[in-house]
């Protein structure tokens, strides 16, 4: 009998722990939303960013402890994600309704979605005494309807990295500045037995930067831009956009076995052109340290040339394409959290990571800290651009921009014609 | 409650004890069956909680979800479409190919990866040297977690620098060297190839255990009856490894249901959808895609596949494995 109770004491014992320790689990939760704003003024900032290694993840750490010496009764807890991970993990809170008071967000159609959600702040007042320092074209992604949801902090731009040494090997003096000689250059280097272009298909999304920037070289800006307006792509502009990238496809450009080539693996689109197997690739501003991490550093064989101009297209040679990163504040975040943007995106912080070299310029007057020659390139060409447009990827609700880049990877497999990806784009448009 | 020790025990250990009456050894065992519930019920508690919590809430909440149209932000969805995205999902050539697919996979296991597991099994089972190491070198790949292995065959199998095509080139069978993974003609044979090379081994350890119980005298009598090696196979050994098989093919079928890791990790689906399965596309829209409510409808076919599977096979296959089982518990009750 007594042996008997012992157990079932246990047994009670064992349950109650286990039921405690679900229950706390939640208290615990509840209990850090509720501290964000406490009584006796401490302060508590979650910080969600995506620069989990080096070289921007300690410039991060040292101004967040820098921020708080200068402000006691603030503590930051950052938490630094992978790309991948940091969507799927802000997807989750947010479907919960409860976002990290600053996050990381490219801007575009997702940071759109979240507005909608009122899961955002509107910063449009809280910065407007300090807004106009920060470069307008990085800023531009991040306002919805005339109202600003997000502090940039770095800004770059898609454009073909080319290596020097190939072109010359083919006899080619000059980088292309129309689709038509960009077109002939191709023939040169196939006929040099060089491979063009390297392209990781399997990643799809580098595919769609020449959809992208076809359409704003033959539409132009305001054509993107009222396309996702009306829901509606049905534009013969677009059309012979795809019809160029067609032309360009038809010559066979692009790598042996490029449909499952990804972008950053030991064999992908990067390492590629690294290795000096391809002679060209359009990427943003990142192509060389990915280059240099997964094969190696061209050196001064690497070149930067802009998107060539279609001819008779409605769009300026000189309109850039691309995007950055910047964070958005939660809609219920302290005023702490808008304090510590304005604290990191004073010119004399941002040098700090723009000297890295792993973010660019966001900050007006801090483009002479750019160090590293390729950036340089990139910084020269995007300070002369005349318009900006974000990643379609990532302007567009992201299951539009999920079908562009879809369909534009099955016009480059040859699967879809130019009007079918047209029709497919505008099908999921409407279906948003 | 001090800790017990030895010299607390000793007492309770069977010695002269006073005789119970009957009526008080039935209050005994009427007590006893109810605390017995009473403990049961407390252990099963808090995993019954759990089961709860982490497997039939989220069901329900996907199963609520896909009457919806929801981008996944806010507390719940709102915009009731009733069965709009099934309706959809059924003109998808994308979600029709990934049945198309998935039943390519099925076939191809059942009549390509369960064989040839069988035969090694059998193999293996035979006086060998090494047979030992054999087996754990078989056995491995499963062992392996399915990213590591996606990446693994994505190197070995890339056109430009993988070992696949060196090896071919070697032996001088260049002509099959191929692109793989990025060609949609053969990615979903090459994803197959790494299927087979991570799970065959289950199977055939799976097999081998099914074999080892066989009891030896049964295939003594037929060979002392007269019964070529063939015929011991097909009519000893096949019918009494028939349990082992039907479970086998259960596993094999619902893997290929619910594939995603392996296939996210070599192709992402691609090239353009052709090696994509239906764990793929939920996953494109739902992560990529932020269409919630599609990829819960989409996850909800998915589970009524795989349930209605499952319970027809146990029900009409395996009824006659599972029946011992059954009428076993019948007997405890």
């Amino acid at each position: 009998m007594r042996s008997f109770s012992r157990r079932s004491v246990v047994t009670i014992a064992t349950a109650a722990l286990l039921l405690a320790g679900c229950g706390g689990g939640q208290e615990g939760d509840g209990g850090q939303a509720d501290g964000n704003a406490s009584a006796n003024g401490k302060v508590t900032i979650e910080w969600w960013h995506i620069h989990n290694i080096e070289p921007m993840l300690p410039v991060w750490d040292s101004l967040v402890k820098e921020y708080q010496a200068q402000h006691p009764n603030v503590t930051i807890k950052v938490t630094p994600l992978q790309v991948e991970n940091f969507k799927s993990k802000l997807t989750t809170v947010t479907q919960s309704g409860d976002a990290p008071d600053i996050f990381h967000t490219w801007g575009g159609g997702v940071l759109a979605q979240q507005v909608e959600a009122s899961l955002v702040k509107d910063l449009t007042a809280d910065i407007s005494s300090w807004s106009d320092t920060l470069s307008p074209v990085a800023l531009q992604s991040y306002q919805v309807d005339g109202k600003t949801y997000g502090v940039p902090h770095d800004i770059g731009m898609v454009g073909f990295w080319y290596n020097k040494k190939l072109f010359a090997q083919a006899g080619i003096d000059a980088p292309p500045t129309t689709w038509s000689e960009f077109l002939e250059d191709v023939k040169k280097l196939k006929a040099a037995g060089i491979t063009p272009i390297a392209l990781a298909g399997k990643a799809k999304w580098p595919g769609h930067y020449y959809w992208a920037y076809l359409a704003m070289r033959v539409a132009g800006l305001d054509a993107l831009k009222k396309a996702a307006e009306t829901k509606s792509f049905d534009n013969p502009d677009f059309v012979t956009a795809g019809q160029k990238l067609k032309e360009l496809v038809d010559l066979k450009p692009f790598q042996e076995g490029f449909l499952g080539a990804d972008y950053d693996k030991p064999d992908g689109q990067a390492a590629t052109m690294g290795n000096g197997k391809a002679a060209m690739e359009l990427m943003g501003q990142w192509a060389p340290s990915v280059q240099r991490d997964t094969a190696k550093d061209l050196g001064d064989d690497l070149g930067f040339f802009p998107f060539p101009a279609v001819e008779g297209g409605k769009g300026a040679a000189t309109d850039s394409f691309g995007g950055g990163g910047g964070n958005a504040v939660a809609a219920d975040a302290p005023p702490e959290a808008v304090d510590f943007l304005k604290f990191i995106s004073q010119p004399e912080n941002h040098r700090k990571g723009v000297e890295t070299g792993a973010i660019f310029p966001a900050v007006k007057g801090t483009e002479d800290a750019v160090k590293d020659k390729h950036a340089k390139l990139v910084t020269e060409v995007l300070g002369k651009s005349t318009g900006f447009q974000l990643y379609l990827d990532q302007a567009y609700p992201p299951s539009v921009g999920q079908q562009v880049n879809d369909s534009v990877a099955e016009l480059i497999a040859g699967s879809k014609t130019p009007e079918q990806v047209v029709a497919d784009i505008t099908a999921a448009a409407q279906s948003e | 409650m001090r800790p017990q020790t030895l010299a607390d025990k000793r007492p309770a250990r069977p010695g002269p004890r006073r005789a119970r009456t009957a009526p008080e050894r039935e209050a005994t065992r009427r007590g006893g069956r109810l605390r017995g519930l009473i403990t049961v019920g407390l252990f099963l508690l808090p995993a019954l909680v759990l089961f709860v919590l982490l497997v039939l809430a989220p069901i329900m909440l996907a199963g609520y979800s896909s009457f919806f149209k929801w981008n996944g932000f806010g507390f719940l969805p709102t915009n009731f479409i009733g069965l709009d995205n099934f309706t959809r999902m059924f003109a998808d050539p994308i979600f029709l190919g990934d049945l198309q697919r998935g039943l390519l996979l099925i076939v191809l296991s059942l009549v390509v990866q369960l064989p040839l597991a069988l035969g090694l099994a059998l193999l293996l089972n035979q006086p060998l040297r090494g047979r030992a190491f054999y087996r754990l070198l078989f056995f491995a790949p499963y062992v392996l977690s399915e990213v590591i292995t996606g990446v693994l065959f994505s190197m070995f199998l890339s056109p430009e620098r993988g070992m696949a095509n060196h090896l071919l080139g070697l032996v001088g069978l260049e002509s099959l060297a191929s692109t793989w993974l990025s060609d949609p003609s053969t990615v979903m044979y090459s994803l197959f190839l790494v299927m087979t090379w991570k799970y065959f081994g289950l199977h055939m350890i799976l097999y081998l255990a099914g074999r080892q119980g066989i009891p030896k005298e049964l295939i003594e009598a037929a060979q002392l009856d007269g019964a070529s090696g063939w015929k011991v196979f097909r009519h000893v050994t096949l019918p009494l490894l028939g349990p082992t098989i039907r479970i086998s093919v259960f596993l094999s079928v619902i893997g290929a249901i619910q594939l995603f890791d392996l296939v996210w990790v070599l192709t992402e689906g691609g090239p353009i959808h052709s090696s994509e399965t239906m764990a793929v596309t939920m996953f494109d829209y739902g992560f990529r895609r932020y269409q919630v409510g599609y990829a819960s409808a989409i996850s909800v076919v998915m589970f009524l596949i795989s349930l209605v599977f499952a319970l027809g096979y146990q029900r009409f296959v395996m009824r006659r494995d599972t029946e011992g089982a059954i009428t076993g518990m019948r007997d405890l009750r």
